[in-house]
Parts: C-alpha cells; sequence; structure tokens
C-alpha cells in the first residue's frame, strides 16, 4: 500500500502552466526528495498536497482517502503537515506556543471548559506543553523554547517549524527547503534531525537545493521541470538520468 | 534655498499658510509657532525611549490587579454621583474595548462598525423593556446572544474579505444598523429614540441609583476580564492568535480559520451586546445618536490605545479615552482633534500602544 | 421623471467618480484605503466657499463671475492638493514598511483630525455657498438640466479625460502604472517612488478638490461632515468598478449615482444612503474584484 498516490495533478493560474500532469507514488517511511530548478513547480505542487492551492486536475489519495479539495486544515488532520520555504511561524508568539499551536486538532476540551478552567482543561493544557516541549528537544532548541520566534536565529526558526509540524503528529511531513541559507554544520544537524523523524516512523517529502544532502538521504528522487515531471528513481537512477542532466544537472555544470 | 525648504521655518510657514483661509491671521501665527516648535523638538523627542511596564519582570502581574479591584471597589465611597457616572460609562466602553480586542486584537480582523453591535444590545434590551415588559435580567443574555448573532449573521460573508476590505464591510454594516434604526420609526421610534427603559431589579429592589449600579458594571467588567483571559491562554486563544500572526501557516497547522474567525467576532461581539443592555438600563433611554461611526471609532482608539492585543491594554485605553476629556472639561471642543491627532502620532511612534501588545510573553 | 433622475444621477455619479479616482490611485500604489481622502473634498467645498467670498468681497465676482469661479477652483485645487502632499508625507509615509493596520488608522485620525479642525475653525454650522448660477436650465424630453448641472457633468468628464491621457502619455503617467505593478521593480528601474507616490496623492487631492468645489455649488449647503459619507460612497464607487482600476471607478461612480438616484425616487429617499452600503457589501461578497477588475489568487 502507498501512503500517498499523486495521479496527473494539474496546477494552472491563470494561463501559467504551473504544474502539468505531474504523478507519482511514495512509500510509507520513506524520504523523498523533489528536485528541480527554480520555477519547476516544487513549492506549487507542496501547496497543492496541503490544500492551500486548489488542483486544476488530477487527484491525490492519501492514506486510501481522496484529499484534492479539502481545505488545509482538514489535509493536517488527516495527517499531513509541511514547513515553509520562506519561513511562516507565529512571530511574535513564543517558540512553545508556536508548537503548541500544532497540537491545536488533537485538544478536545471545550470553550465552557476553557472559561471554567476545569480539571480537564488543565490537564490538557500541561500534557500539550511538555509534549510541544518534547518537540522542541527533538529539534534540539528547547533552551529557546520562552523566546518569542522571531529573535531566533534564521537556522533555528527552519528547526521550530519542523518541531511546530512534528507537533502536529503527522503521518506524512512536507519540508521545503529545511537547510535554505544554513551553514554546513547546520545542515548536516538538520540531516540527522531528518533520519531521526523518519525513525519516528514518519514519511518524509522534501524540496532541496543541497545536491549532496539530496543523494545522501533520499529513498526516492522526483526530478521536475517547468511543471513536468522528467525523472523519478533512486538517487543512482536519477543521477544518471540523461533527462536530469540535461535538465537540472546539465545546466548547473554548465555555470 | 534648498536648505530653507527642508527647514522647520520652511515646514511651519507652509502648515501656517495652508490654515490661513480657514481662519485668521492670528491663529495661524499662533499655528506658526506651534508647528516650530513640535517640528523642532520631533528629532529629541524620537530620541526619548519609553520604557516599557515591565509587567511581567517586576512581579507586578498579580498585584496590581488587586489593587485596582480593591480601589475601584471602594471608589463609590469617595466620590460624588457625577464622576460614579463617569465611571460607569467608563466600565461600559471597558466591555466594548474588551469584545473588540477579542476580534481586532487577538484575532486580527479589523471592525470598523463596532458601534452596531453595541446598538443591537442596547435596542435588543429597549424593545423588550418596553415593548414585552421583560425584565433586565431575562434580557441581559437574549441581548448579548441576539448581539452575537448578528456579529455570526456579518460574519459570515464578510470574513471571506481580508484587510481593509472587511474593514470597510464593517463599517458599511455599522451603518446600515444605524440607519435603520434612525427611519423604521413604528418600531425603533427612529430619530427620537425609546424612553422609559427600566433600570435592573433584584428581587423587586431596584439597582438604578448610581453606587448600586457602579457596582453592578463593575462585576460584569471582573467577570468580561476573567473569561476572556482565560480564553485567551487555552486552544481557542492560541488559534487566534496564530491567525493574527499568520493565517496561512495557522490553516496549515489544522485550525479552522473561517471558523475561529467567527468564533472571535460572536465572542467578541456579545460583550458589545452586554455592554448595550447596560447602557440601555443605565440611561433608561436609547437613540440611534449613540451608536454612530465615531463611536465605532472610538471604541477602536482605546483599544489601539492601550496595546492591541492587550486585556488591560483595552482597559486603560477606555479609562484614558472615558476620563481624559472629563478631566479636560474646557478643551472639549479639541477632543476629537486631539484624539485624531493622538491616533496618527501613536501609529508612526508607538504602535504597539502604551502597555503594548503582550505582556504573556517574557522578557520583551 | 425617469430622464429627470438620470440627469440628477449622472451629475452626483460623475462627482463620486471624480473622488473615487484618488481612492483607487492611491489603492492601486500602496494597496491602501486613504481614509482622509474624503475630507479632502470636505476641505475643498469649504475653501470653494472661503475663496468665492473674498473674490466677492473684492468685487471680482460681480464684475466677471466665471473668471472669479475659475479662480476660485484653481486655487481650491492648488490648497488642496498641498494638504494631500502634506498628510501623505506625514501621517502614511513613515508607515510604509509597517503592518497594514497602521496606516488606515492613521488614515483614521487624520480624518478624525480634519473633521474637527473645520469644525473648530469654521464652525459647526452649515456653510452657504453663495449661489451665483442662476437658474437657466436647458429643457428637453420634459427633463430640465441645470447649467450647473451640465457644467459639472462636461467638467468631470474632461478631468477624467484628462487623467486618462496624463496616465497614458506623460512619462511621469507611465511612472505611475509601473509603479502600480511593482514598486520594487519601478525603483530598480530607476523610478522615484516616493516622488510618484506624491504627485498620485496631489492629483487625487486635486480631483477631490475641483469635486467638492462642484458639490458645494451643486447643493449650496456645506458641513464638516459631508466629507465622510461622500468618503465612503466614492469608496463604494471605486470597489464597484474595481479598486485600483482607474476606468473602472468612473464606471463605478456613474453607476452609484444613478443607482441612488432611482432609488431615492422609486424605492425611498430616506434609505438614499444605504444603497451605497447595501451595494458595497453585495459587491464585495460575491465580486470583490469589481465590475472591471481581475481577480488574483493568493502568492503562498
Amino acid at each position: 500500500m502507498h501512503l500517498l498516490d499523486v495521479k496527473g495533478v494539474t496546477k494552472h493560474f491563470g494561463g501559467i502552466k504551473a504544474i502539468e500532469d505531474v504523478s507519482f507514488k511514495i512509500q510509507q517511511e520513506s524520504i523523498v526528495s523533489i528536485i528541480g530548478p527554480n520555477g519547476a513547480g516544487k513549492t506549487t505542487l507542496f501547496n497543492c498536497l496541503t490544500g492551500l492551492a486548489s488542483v486544476t486536475k488530477g487527484s491525490i489519495t492519501f492514506m486510501d482517502a481522496a484529499i484534492s479539495g479539502l481545505p488545509a486544515h482538514k489535509i493536517l488532520e488527516a495527517g499531513i503537515a509541511r514547513t515553509f520555504q520562506n519561513i511562516r511561524l507565529f512571530s511574535d508568539m513564543s517558540a512553545i506556543e508556536n508548537v503548541m499551536v500544532a497540537q491545536h486538532s488533537k485538544i478536545k476540551y471545550g470553550f465552557a471548559s476553557a472559561a471554567l478552567r476545569t480539571a480537564g482543561f488543565r490537564k490538557s493544557e500541561l500534557e500539550t506543553r511538555q509534549k510541544a516541549f518534547e518537540y522542541l528537544e527533538l529539534s534540539g532548541i528547547d533552551s529557546f523554547a520562552d523566546l518569542p520566534a522571531n529573535s531566533l536565529s534564521y537556522g533555528n526558526q527552519r528547526r521550530l517549524e519542523i518541531a511546530r509540524a512534528l507537533a502536529a503528529e503527522p503521518k506524512l511531513i512536507l519540508l521545503d527547503e529545511p537547510t535554505a541559507g544554513m551553514n554546513p554544520s547546520e545542515t548536516s544537524e538538520v540531516m540527522t534531525l531528518i533520519k531521526r523523524i523518519r525513525e519516528l516512523g514518519k514519511t518524509v517529502i522534501l524540496i532541496e537545493h543541497d545536491m549532496k544532502l539530496v543523494m545522501g538521504i533520499s529513498d526516492r528522487i522526483v526530478v521536475l521541470d517547468h511543471g513536468v515531471k522528467i525523472s523519478e528513481g533512486t538517487p543512482d537512477e536519477v543521477r544518471t538520468d540523461p533527462m536530469v542532466i540535461e535538465a537540472y544537472l546539465g545546466k548547473e555544470a554548465a555555470h | 534655498m534648498k536648505r530653507f525648504l527642508h527647514s522647520p521655518v520652511a515646514s511651519a510657514l507652509c502648515a501656517a499658510l495652508l490654515f490661513l483661509p480657514l481662519k485668521d491671521l492670528k491663529s495661524a501665527v499662533i499655528l506658526f509657532v506651534f508647528v516650530l516648535a513640535g517640528i523642532s523638538a520631533a528629532p529629541y523627542i524620537r530620541k526619548l525611549k519609553i520604557p516599557q511596564i515591565p509587567f511581567k519582570a517586576s512581579g507586578l502581574s498579580g498585584f496590581l490587579p488587586v489593587l485596582t479591584i480593591t480601589i475601584f471597589a471602594l471608589l463609590p465611597f469617595a466620590l460624588k454621583d457625577y464622576y460614579l457616572d463617569v465611571l460607569i460609562m467608563f466600565g461600559i466602553y471597558a466591555l466594548l474595548a474588551l469584545g473588540l480586542n477579542v476580534i481586532v486584537g487577538f484575532t486580527g480582523q479589523l471592525n470598523l462598525g463596532f458601534a452596531a453591535f453595541y446598538a443591537i444590545g442596547a435596542y435588543t434590551y429597549a424593545l423588550l423593556n418596553t415593548r414585552l415588559g421583560l425584565g433586565f435580567w431575562p434580557s441581559l443574555p437574549i441581548a448579548a446572544c441576539f448581539a452575537s448573532l448578528s456579529g455570526l449573521v456579518l460574519g459570515v460573508p464578510a470574513l471571506r474579505l481580508k484587510g481593509d476590505y472587511l474593514a470597510i464591510v464593517t463599517l458599511g454594516f455599522g451603518e446600515i444598523v444605524r440607519i435603520v434604526l434612525n427611519n423604521w420609526d413604528t418600531f425603533t421610534k427612529g430619530p427620537n429614540g425609546i424612553a422609559g427603559i427600566e433600570p435592573p431589579y433584584i428581587a423587586g429592589f431596584s439597582l438604578g441609583k448610581l453606587q448600586y449600579y457602579y457596582y453592578l458594571v463593575f462585576m460584569v467588567v471582573i467577570a468580561a476580564v476573567f473569561v476572556i483571559r482565560r480564553i485567551e491562554f487555552s486552544k481557542t486563544g492560541r488559534a487566534w492568535l496564530a491567525i493574527k500572526e499568520n493565517e496561512i501557516a495557522a490553516s496549515t497547522m489544522g485550525i479552522d480559520t473561517t471558523a475561529y474567525k467567527l468564533y472571535a467576532f460572536a465572542f467578541g461581539t456579545f460583550w458589545a451586546g452586554i455592554a448595550g443592555t447596560l447602557f440601555a438600563a443605565k440611561m433608561q433611554f436609547v437613540s440611534p445618536e449613540s451608536f454612530t461611526f465615531m463611536e465605532s471609532v472610538l471604541i477602536l482608539s482605546m483599544v489601539i490605545l492601550g496595546g492591541i492585543g492587550n486585556v488591560y491594554g483595552s482597559i486603560l485605553g477606555a479609562f484614558i479615552l472615558v476620563i481624559m476629556p472629563e478631566l479636560l472639561r474646557d478643551a472639549q471642543l479639541y477632543r476629537m482633534l486631539i484624539l485624531g491627532l493622538c491616533l496618527v502620532v501613536l501609529m508612526i511612534f508607538r504602535p504597539q500602544g502604551l502597555i503594548g501588545a503582550k505582556d504573556a510573553s517574557a522578557g520583551r | 421623471m425617469l430622464l429627470q433622475q438620470l440627469i440628477n444621477g449622472l451629475t452626483v455619479g460623475c462627482v463620486y467618480a471624480v473622488i473615487a479616482l484618488g481612492y483607487t490611485m492611491v489603492y492601486g500604489i500602496l494597496e491602501f484605503i486613504n481614509f482622509a481622502h474624503g475630507e479632502i473634498y470636505m476641505l475643498g467645498a469649504y475653501f470653494g466657499i472661503i475663496f468665492l467670498a473674498l473674490f466677492t468681497s473684492s468685487g471680482l465676482a460681480a464684475s466677471n463671475f466665471p473668471l472669479a469661479f475659475a479662480l476660485t477652483v484653481l486655487l481650491t485645487i492648488l490648497f488642496c492638493s498641498a494638504y494631500g502632499f502634506t498628510i501623505e508625507k506625514i501621517a502614511y509615509r513613515p508607515l510604509r514598511k509597517a503592518p497594514r493596520l497602521s496606516p488606515l488608522i492613521s488614515a483614521i485620525g487624520i480624518s478624525i483630525f480634519l473633521q474637527n479642525y473645520v469644525m473648530i475653525t469654521q464652525g459647526a454650522t452649515d456653510k452657504v455657498f453663495p449661489q451665483k448660477f442662476g437658474d437657466a436650465s436647458f429643457n428637453f424630453l420634459g427633463a430640465s438640466a441645470t447649467s450647473l448641472q451640465l457644467i459639472i457633468i462636461f467638467a468631470s468628464g474632461l478631468m477624467m479625460l484628462g487623467l486618462h491621457l496624463f496616465i497614458r502619455k506623460t512619462r511621469t503617467g507611465k511612472a505611475m502604472r509601473a509603479t502600480a505593478q511593482d514598486m520594487t521593480m519601478a525603483s530598480l528601474v530607476g523610478i522615484n517612488v516616493d516622488r510618484i507616490i506624491s504627485v498620485t496623492f496631489i492629483i487625487g487631492a486635486g480631483l477631490a478638490a475641483a469635486a467638492g468645489v462642484m458639490v458645494a455649488a451643486y447643493y449650496g449647503l456645506v458641513n464638516y461632515s459631508i466629507g465622510y459619507v461622500a468618503g465612503i460612497k466614492a469608496f463604494t464607487a471605486a470597489v464597484l468598478g474595481g479598486i485600483g482600476n482607474i476606468p473602472g471607478a468612473m464606471l463605478g461612480g456613474v453607476v452609484l449615482g444613478l443607482i441612488e438616484s432611482l432609488g431615492s425616487a422609486y424605492v425611498s429617499a430616506e434609505y438614499k444612503d444605504v444603497y451605497a452600503f447595501i451595494i458595497l457589501l453585495i459587491i464585495l461578497l460575491i465580486k470583490p474584484s469589481g465590475l472591471l477588475g481581475t481577480s488574483v489568487e493568493e502568492k503562498v
């Protein structure tokens, strides 16, 4: 059984074809990278997968349920969480509050018990906070728990985004350029973190430009160019695919 | 020449010249002097660091509310009726500011028609009381729920809009409510208003006397602060803040943003309904005049002045904007002029308001 | 009867259209509702009365009324443009990078300030415009149009055409369009964005000023609070046509004027001011991009 099945997904913005007929399947507990030059449609694909953009044509099936057309919050409840390329934290909230927000759909108490501050409410809040702290620890930023998110360094903000996505306890986590703007040691730390995420039984889809990272970590790679899937396979298969070399690596080599 | 054009003198001269046709030469000269002084002082004012009130750090956060509550509880023994009257209005405006703060401050959805919900609360009680003979206590929840329901009715379509558009739609709604109240003579008695509204009774005992009414309003405000603070620090409050900070991220974190914006509308307007009922019962009279656009702006100014998103800031803002004009009775004419100017200055120099956006996050 | 209402509606609609241009131009560039724009129109009406009174007392209005009126309009435009320029510089420019709530609140502040500024200096009672246009009217098909109505329609048309040509043909106009499309890009190619924004405010204020004088002459009465209602209506017109879209603002203004006039005549005059708001609500809820606007999906 595949965790995610993307079939013929097409996305047009007005006259612009951002994604054209892209299909691929993803195995449970794998790490899949989506690569491609700028403007290939990678982030748009993420937006389609997470309900931020509507799909013009095609279908997305997640755990045997159709999810295309669902609003973003329903997709999270179905079990897909994500991070953003251009960091989207709740910047005036503290790091731990950011992570607590992600547990929103797991919290069961209602409006009245919050207003009355019932025992159930207090217990649930305490658990939420503890769990949030655990995810901060996992991402290695627990020492910043009470600082406002926007005071964190760039690298730590990216890690906070990962912690926040993890706190939603998704089956599948989409990371949009998690190492962008990081130095090599930070990058290798994030690589370790991604591997830990998989060990937790989660599946990861990664958009990444750092080829070393991609080749080292991915089980499979999907290559997009101008919105079209031009190749798919293991790192070794993709590396030797003439289409990829021409469209992507070839261009890079020419620089 | 070019240097002169950028000098404070040139700017002040310009201001005086622009002003001149509206009044006389003497006033223009006075204006010139004031503007010159203002512009010359501006760079120094800019350098002044207004210290952030260290709410949490100083341990005041527990003590200050207790002190404030004690002082306000004792005030009726010390104050003349006139001042009690002003303080009752302060309480009513504090409720309004608290309610609007839920919508604007917590959730980040601008609302320029909040007076409409205040009006709906006031008129609901006025009509229930004068037409059906219903008392204050059964009317209070009905009026609050009805205001809340109108908040939902406006919210369902309007919350699909963002930012400025939402602001304008809410403004339009506020105007429509006021104009309907003004023109629907057979039902609302139009501009003449509805008189003869009863004050609240407890076991046949009237609370119409100022001292009693003061305590009633006082209790309601404390209850409101209690409830709102608790909701603020629950999953609902976090969802609201998340929507304000980044709506897209909030939706991908599992928050049904439309629903939570609606909750904020319904919850915020609920307090406006309560404030309206209290207002109608206090005045024993309501007319559309009390619910103009300026009223909405005034309530919004309270929220912004104190510190947007801060419960105590809203109360402080209400206090300043209700009490200040009473202290400056001679300057009554200039009240709104100064308010307008303050809004601009505040936005430029201290957009987070007097107390600041959040007292909850330490270290800032 | 119907034709008469159409003429009245067209007159008022032209005025809305001229004010709406200011909203739409500013929105096109800064994506910000210049809430104080209606007050500039109100100032225009007051300046019109003040300057015309000045020319009346100096005797110019008696000897050569058209010249006196033309000078009045010119001076009013000059003054109001200066107000528009100053307001942008003081109240909006420092907030250009601030959250979107800030400039809007600042604009509300300016609006309250200007209303009270005029109320304090000019008094809270209505001001009368010295009616000098006579009752000459032109009859056709049972309806009549006064000379003033014709002047308003004609002058508004001229201003709209002038603005259209300015934006299409001149260097500054092209720079304005470039800035509206992409401010960062415009500044990269060497356009002085600050200057373009100033020009936008100056033109917008000048148009509102002209509208103010025309309305003062048309209704004969002016009050410090007229700017708010007119502003909202003009804004409605701008949204109706598609905000940021200049021909849209013109169309929106005329349509709104006609709806109001017909609504007052055939439905209820008491609810005249509600029509604009109801149309605004309906438009925003059904087609927020307006009659001539195009919608864009939000970038993530």
